[in-house]
Parts: structure tokens; C-alpha cells; sequence
């Protein structure tokens, strides 16, 4: 083996380069046979991975397996026409005609690749199902892959897979020409798609730190392709994408080196990502060409302003935007969040009766919440919430730091 | 759940121009109900201006403004949904509408349909 390091570069090289060789085949020939399409693409990093192995990395690898996937399907075409003369004797004419043009430019590979991003975010699928589809086509994951980052058996995922993609070949998308009016009736699911991926990472049930980031770069990926397109590229497209930025830069800070969650107030700012940062003030900027106020904007605007350190009205501004986002959309977090902002700003007295109000008491946010409120003042009201919460928790990072916050409380009462 | 629609009155015109900081309490209200998800309708402002009211009573009489007669006005409405009118009422109460002198009045929704 000349080149031990391909071990390294093959996972990423190949899932990226697969997902994008998958888009440029299966627009070719149609979404009904996305298996020829995957079939092929399977092949040659197959093909790679045995050739690399013996003769180390090629010069240019991106090119190789383009090389290689272009006589891949003059394989099969021969295969298909041999076929059909000897069989039915009949070659249809526009498959020997498109096999000559056929050509992996940059700029075709990137139009099939929105292409692609627009036939699989498909309002019907479930949005589990939805996620992990994006994840197999877009991102190239393995079912395997795809069930470490869930912490889902693969079978599961598997039958999830098996449904969407059903709904996929029998769609009638057309990938061909993808058009203004495939844009503008699916950009929403889209976008949707690309925020619950991000969120899966940054969120994710997953302690693999990896894993995680993975998920949220795959997510920018995809967004930021989407900015590339005058067809895309529109304000809500740079809300999201700014959103991804700004949360992005607290992924170091978020977690400790053992893995388990550091709060908010606690992190070290000074592991924040500052380009980051800074990349989710530019697209936050672009996101201002127009009228329209999308959730994305609004939690691009809450993440903007916790990125920022000193302000006296912080949490004042943060408080405005939680209030247009659940005036947008009801959701248990947003209603908890809303009521932790409404306490940084009128205190934690005045949030009680608000948080007592929201009816989530099967949420173990919702306890942790009102455990918080009640700490300072109440400290046998704190460790009931408290305690509600570690029953209802499934993190064991979680019941961790609630049974450190419970013995603390205790402590402090019987000084 | 039923619905019930609030509906606003005021009596000084004045209130109907709030300053910023009656503003962000009004949002804080209603931003409160929808995180009970009891929002069922964020409803509208009626405006009360002349050119922008005016009331049309019998023999074409039309009259600018709704306020001439009464001195009340609406001002707006919003519907939430709730198990028992009382429990509306009780969302009502944390509105800061009260302290300009206005008033709420709370009324089942019945649905045509």
C-alpha cells in the first residue's frame, strides 16, 4: 500500500462524491430507476476502493471516479442494447442518443444536486422518514451511518428508508427541468428538511461528537448550495443559513471533554467559532432584502443575539423575537424558551405564573424550567421540579447535572 | 375546546396610540397565550380614524366613525380556544388594556358552517 492515508479521506471523499454522482445519474435517468443510478455509483467507489488500496490515491480522485462511472454506464448501456436486440430486438433511440452527451461538468453536477435536494424534500413523507432520505441521497450516509446518528436499530431505519423511497420513484418529479414552479411549491419543504438535519445534529440523541457534526455540516452544505442559485438563494434561504452559522459556532463550546452538555452561561466563549460568527452576520444581512419575516429569521435573530456578549437590552430583544416566533408557531420548546427570556427580563418571580401556565408538565424542560425559577426562593418547590425532571429524562448527561444542581439545593438548606 | 373571541373596547382615543413600552406588554399577553397553545387567531386592529370608520344605519344615514353615538369603540378582537368561558376570562384579566380604561368583552365562538 503506498498511501496508508486513504483510509482517511475515503468516508468523506466518497459520501460526498457518491451523493453528488447519484444526483447527476438519477437525473439522468429518472427518478422511477434511482437503483441503476445508486447501482453504478456503488460500483465505482467500489471499484476505487480495491484500485486504491493496491495502487495508492490517484492524483486527481475526483476525476478518477468519474472516469470510471462514465465507462460504468457505457457498461450498461452496451449491456441494455445487447439486451435488447438479442431479446427484443428493438434499441430505444433517445438512451444510445443520451449516453453520448452525458458529462460530469461542475456546473451540471451542481444542478443536479439541487435538483436532487428538491425531488427528495417531498411534503408527503413523514418527517422522520424525510430526514433520513436526505441523509442516504443527499449526504450519501449508510443505513448504518444513518442509525448511529438516530440511535436507531437499522431495521428501523431501513423500513423509514423503504416508504420514502417508494414515494420518491413514484413521485413524477421532474428532476430535468427543475423550474419555478417545482421551486416555489416545494422551497418550503426544503428548507424545513434542511433545518430539522441541522437540528438532529446539534440536538442529537447521539453523545458522538462526530456523528453530530457531521450532521450539521451536511445541513450547511446543502443550505449554503441553495444560496448559490438566483433560483434559491432568497431571504429565508440566508435566514436559515444564518441560523446554522450562528448555532454552528457554539458547537465546541457546547460540550465538554467528556461529552456531557455545558450550559449556556457556562460555556467558554472564547470557543466560539469567530468566522462563524461572523459568516451568520453576512447571510443575517442578505436575509433583510425583502418583507417577508420567516421563522428562520427570527431564530437567526435569537441566535444572533446570544452570540453577542454585552448588551443591557440582550434579553429584551430575544423576549420580542421568542413572542413573534410562537405567534408564528406553537411549539412546547419555543413556549419554554419564551418563558426562560420572560424571566431574564422581568424576573424570575413574574415568569412563575407564566411557566405554571403552560400545561407541559409530562416535559422534563418544563421541570427543569420552573426548578430554575423556583431556586432562588422556593428551594423545596426547586427540587420537586428538579426531581420531576430526572424521572422524566432519558440523558443520563442530563440526570447527571440535575442530581449535582438537587444535592446543592439540599446543601444549601441545611447550612 | 371551544372558542372564544376577545373582543377589545376602548374609550379614550389616546389609548388607541400605545407607547412602545404598552406595546411590548400587549405582545407579552398575547405571546403568553399562544405558549399555553390557546391561540387560536392573533385577529386584527380595527382602526377608528375618520376615513378609515364609518357606520351605516338605516335610510342610508351613514355616519364617520363608530363612536359617535357611543362612546365606546372597538379597537380589535383575537380568538383563543378554551375548555370553559371562564378560563377565557381568566386569560383576558392579564391583558394591560385595562389600565387606559378599556374593557374586554368575551364571546363564544359559534361556527357556521
Amino acid at each position: 500500500m503506498d498511501n496508508p492515508s486513504h483510509i482517511d479521506i475515503l468516508p468523506h471523499l466518497f459520501r460526498q462524491e457518491y451523493a453528488k454522482m447519484t444526483a447527476v445519474l438519477c437525473r439522468h435517468f429518472g427518478l422511477q430507476h434511482i437503483e441503476i443510478a445508486e447501482d453504478i455509483a456503488s460500483d465505482t467507489f467500489l471499484k476505487a476502493s480495491e484500485h486504491w488500496a493496491v495502487n495508492g490515491i490517484p492524483e486527481n480522485p475526483t476525476a478518477w471516479l468519474y472516469t470510471v462511472a462514465k465507462n460504468k454506464i457505457k457498461d450498461y448501456f452496451k449491456h441494455i442494447s445487447l439486451f435488447e436486440t438479442q431479446i427484443k430486438e428493438t434499441i430505444k433511440p433517445n438512451e444510445a442518443e443520451t449516453e453520448k452527451d452525458f458529462e460530469f461538468s461542475n456546473q451540471h453536477i451542481f444542478d443536479s444536486q439541487l435538483a436532487m435536494i428538491f425531488a427528495v424534500c417531498n411534503p408527503k413523507n413523514p418527517t422522520e422518514a424525510q430526514i433520513c432520505l436526505a441523509l442516504q441521497i443527499l449526504c450519501g450516509f449508510s443505513v448504518e451511518e444513518i442509525a448511529n446518528a438516530f440511535v436507531a436499530k437499522q431495521e428501523t431505519i431501513k423500513k423509514r428508508l423503504h416508504r420514502a423511497r417508494t414515494s420518491l420513484r413514484n413521485d413524477n418529479f421532474q428532476i430535468k427541468n427543475l423550474g419555478d414552479t417545482e421551486i416555489k411549491s416545494r422551497l418550503d419543504t426544503v428548507l424545513k428538511t434542511l433545518y430539522l438535519l441541522f437540528n438532529e445534529g446539534y440536538f442529537s440523541k447521539t453523545n458522538n461528537q462526530q456523528v453530530r457534526k457531521e450532521l450539521c455540516s451536511e445541513a450547511v452544505q446543502l443550505t449554503l448550495l441553495l444560496t448559490e442559485s438566483p433560483l434559491t438563494n432568497l431571504p429565508k434561504t440566508n435566514a436559515l443559513l444564518a441560523l446554522m452559522c450562528f448555532q454552528s459556532s457554539r458547537l465546541e463550546a457546547r460540550t465538554n471533554g467528556k461529552g456531557e452538555a455545558v450550559l449556556f452561561d457556562e460555556q467558554d466563549r472564547s470557543l466560539w467559532d469567530k468566522s462563524l460568527i461572523q459568516r451568520g452576520n453576512y447571510y443575517l444581512v442578505n436575509a433583510t432584502n425583502g418583507n417577508e419575516i420567516s421563522k428562520y429569521h427570527l431564530e437567526a435573530g435569537i441566535a444572533y443575539w446570544h452570540a453577542t456578549p454585552t448588551d443591557e437590552n440582550k434579553w429584551q430583544h430575544i423576549l420580542q423575537l421568542y413572542n413573534q416566533l410562537i405567534l408564528i408557531e406553537y411549539s412546547p420548546i419555543t413556549a419554554l424558551n419564551r418563558t426562560f427570556a420572560f424571566a431574564k427580563v422581568y424576573g424570575h418571580e413574574r415568569a412563575i405564573p407564566e411557566a405554571e401556565k403552560l400545561n407541559l408538565a409530562d416535559s422534563n424542560y418544563y421541570h427543569e424550567l420552573v426548578g430554575y425559577l423556583y431556586a432562588d426562593t422556593d428551594i423545596y418547590k426547586a427540587i420537586y421540579h428538579y426531581r420531576q425532571a430526572f424521572k422524566l429524562t432519558k440523558s443520563k448527561t442530563e440526570k447527571q447535572t440535575l442530581a449535582k444542581e438537587i444535592e446543592r439545593l439540599k446543601n444549601q438548606n441545611s447550612r | 375546546m371551544k372558542e372564544f373571541a376577545l373582543i377589545f373596547r376602548l374609550k379614550d382615543i389616546a389609548g388607541f396610540q400605545p407607547s412602545p413600552e404598552q406595546m411590548q406588554e400587549r405582545m407579552n399577553w398575547l405571546a403568553g397565550i399562544a405558549s399555553q397553545n390557546r391561540l387560536v387567531d392573533k385577529g386584527n386592529t380595527l382602526l377608528p380614524f375618520a376615513g378609515s370608520a364609518k357606520t351605516v344605519e338605516s335610510d342610508n344615514i351613514v355616519t364617520d366613525g363608530p363612536y359617535t353615538e357611543i362612546k365606546e369603540f372597538i379597537s380589535g378582537y383575537i380568538v383563543v380556544k378554551a375548555d370553559t368561558i371562564n378560563e377565557a376570562v381568566e386569560m383576558a384579566k392579564g391583558n394591560p388594556i385595562f389600565k387606559i380604561g378599556g374593557s374586554i368583552e368575551v364571546r363564544e365562538v359559534l361556527k357556521r358552517d
